[in-house]
């Protein structure tokens, strides 16, 4: 060290570090034992309003079993009719994320505190984001299928609005938390303030952004399924009425393509999430 | 080239960051501003490119007010003012050659630089800097895989790319190891003698202020106390304005903090 080096003398430092040691307590078992007491009381207490019980899921197992019979084997014929309304399910799920994500974007942005300086942008953009998540995706679906009518625009237009705001909040609360320190430098090599964002921001997001992406893709083409529950367009309408006939065995067949499909995306998109990082 | 007319900064919580500071600073000096932490040397050097704000007095860079910079204007001086930082402040998940290109973004229009297209000429002026600096090889590597003392050349890099006429460094070294801190020190010097580009480093090391300044600025609770060449920041002067009073002040500034 060097003798008139500008440092702060140690002494000071080990004064303060005696005191924080003498104030360490170990901490009680009372808070963790309350937590478990209050979430033991809330389950009981949700249980008993909405009249599930042990004895209803013991009497109902029998039926359960019975419908599993019924779905085996399955109809496998049936693939050749559900391919086409299943890779219309897809395509939906694609158009849905994509436009989805291209509009999260801007107001992700926006609703970021540290991009937009001013409460009166960024709080409005967040109440907006909060808003729409309330909305669940199949009464958007219901509400679209009354504008646009039966098909699969009611359904495209339902997940474009589901997917804009699932990652709009995911990508805020990414862009909120990255480094502050390339915006600080993009400050200082005079950027205005869009190169300042797509040079200190948007490289420090598009990893997370692109893993939302797919994230949000494999959650929308399950939700497409269902879509055509309330005639939205894709595999949900096949779903409907082959439960209507009891045609257990086909319902069956149909759970199985989702499956296969949502693997074969969910392979593709952990492929393309391990190259990112 | 960089003039303080009575600098004063005044944080919103009542500390004070700077005070009456005045001095001149000429092209092609290599000054190194010493103090304590919390004495104000980043303010002082954040105040020069307004990262931070002053709260009276008024600052000139070549020949033009700061201070009174707006909108493009501002930006442009920005951008004949390179900054490098303690922590290096680069996108660790872009390559080496796009943190450097991103000094360019001053000199194009929003369009092409939001597009991602600099100019040939602008890929070629980033790998010069680059091999200014001796890091060249790294070029289409990524930031985060570089060393420390690497990443801080990269940065250096960038002010180059910039063209900057000067170039703020806080706490440059800070850190990095002794060997890596010689390194980045002989690339700043190397650059103010070969460039000729003028350079305001904040260090907390007197030793090392000594061997690379040609002038010494030293700051006390936003005060200059000293100012001169590096001959007459001699060790009776220092220990005479840190010493015994230093103590005191340091014990005062912890106090506040709590």
């Amino acid at each position: 060290m060097s003798p008139i080096s500008v440092t702060p003398p140690s002494t000071n430092k080990g004064r303060g570090g005696n005191e924080r040691t003498s104030s360490m307590v170990k901490p009680s078992h009372t808070k963790s034992i309350m937590t478990a007491a209050f979430i033991i009381v809330l389950l009981w207490l949700s249980a008993e309003r909405t009249d599930a019980t042990v004895t209803q899921l013991v009497t109902g197992a029998p039926e359960m079993g019975k419908l599993l019979v019924e779905m085996f084997p399955p109809d496998w014929s049936y693939v050749t009719t559900i391919w086409a309304p299943m890779m219309e399910t897809v395509q939906m799920a694609v158009l849905g994320t994509t436009i989805g994500a291209m509009l999260a974007v801007p107001i992700a942005l926006l609703a970021s505190g540290n991009v937009t300086r001013s409460k009166w942008l960024y709080i409005p953009a967040r109440l907006l984001l909060n808003l729409i998540r309330t909305i669940p995706d199949l009464l958007f679906a219901a509400i679209f299928v009354a504008i646009f009518g039966l098909g699969a625009v009611a359904g495209v237009a339902a997940l474009i609005l589901f997917s804009f705001g699932l990652i709009s909040k995911l990508l805020y609360e990414s862009i909120e938390a990255i480094d502050p320190g390339p915006l600080e430098a993009m400050t200082a090599v005079g950027a205005n303030k869009l190169q300042w964002i797509r040079f200190g921001v948007i490289p420090q997001v598009t990893a997370q952004f692109i893993s939302y992406l797919l994230y949000t893709f494999e959650v929308n083409v399950r939700a497409a399924g269902v879509l055509g529950l309330v005639g939205a367009g894709g595999i949900g309408l096949l779903l409907t009425r082959v439960l209507d006939q009891l045609r257990y065995d086909r319902a069956c067949m149909i759970i199985l393509l989702t499956l296969v499909i949502v693997l074969v995306i969910d392979y593709i998109s952990y492929r393309i999430q391990e190259k990112l990082l | 080239m960089i003039e303080f007319r009575r600098v004063s900064k005044l944080y919103s919580n009542g500390t004070v960051g700077l005070q009456e500071v005045d001095f001149t600073i000429h092209s092609g000096e290599f000054v190194v501003i010493v103090g304590l932490s919390g004495a104000g040397k980043s303010t002082l050097l954040r105040s020069i490119n307004r990262l931070h704000e002053i709260t009276a007095g008024e600052i000139i860079v070549d020949g033009k007010s700061m201070t009174l910079a707006r909108g493009e204007e501002l930006r442009h001086m920005r951008r004949g003012i390179g900054m490098i930082f303690q922590s290096f402040n680069l996108v660790k998940r872009s390559s080496v050659i796009r943190n450097v290109l991103s000094g360019r973004v001053g000199y194009h229009s929003t369009i092409r630089t939001l597009l991602g297209l600099f100019p040939k000429e602008d890929v070629q002026l980033a790998l010069n800097a680059l091999a200014r600096v001796n890091i060249q090889e790294k070029a289409y590597i990524r930031a985060d895989q570089l060393s420390g003392g690497q990443q801080q050349r990269v940065s250096i890099a960038r002010a180059l790319a910039q063209e900057a006429k000067i170039i703020l460094a806080d706490e440059p070294v800070a850190s990095l190891d002794p060997l890596t801190t010689r390194q980045v020190m002989d690339d700043l010097r190397r650059i103010n003698l070969e460039l000729g580009i003028t350079m305001v480093v904040n260090l907390h090391d007197i030793d090392l202020a000594r061997q690379y300044a040609t002038r010494i600025i030293g700051l006390r609770a936003g005060e200059i106390v000293f100012d001169g060449p590096v001959g007459e920041a001699t060790e009776e002067r220092f220990t005479h304005i840190y010493g015994r009073s230093l103590r005191e002040e340091a014990a005062s500034i912890g106090g506040e903090a709590l």
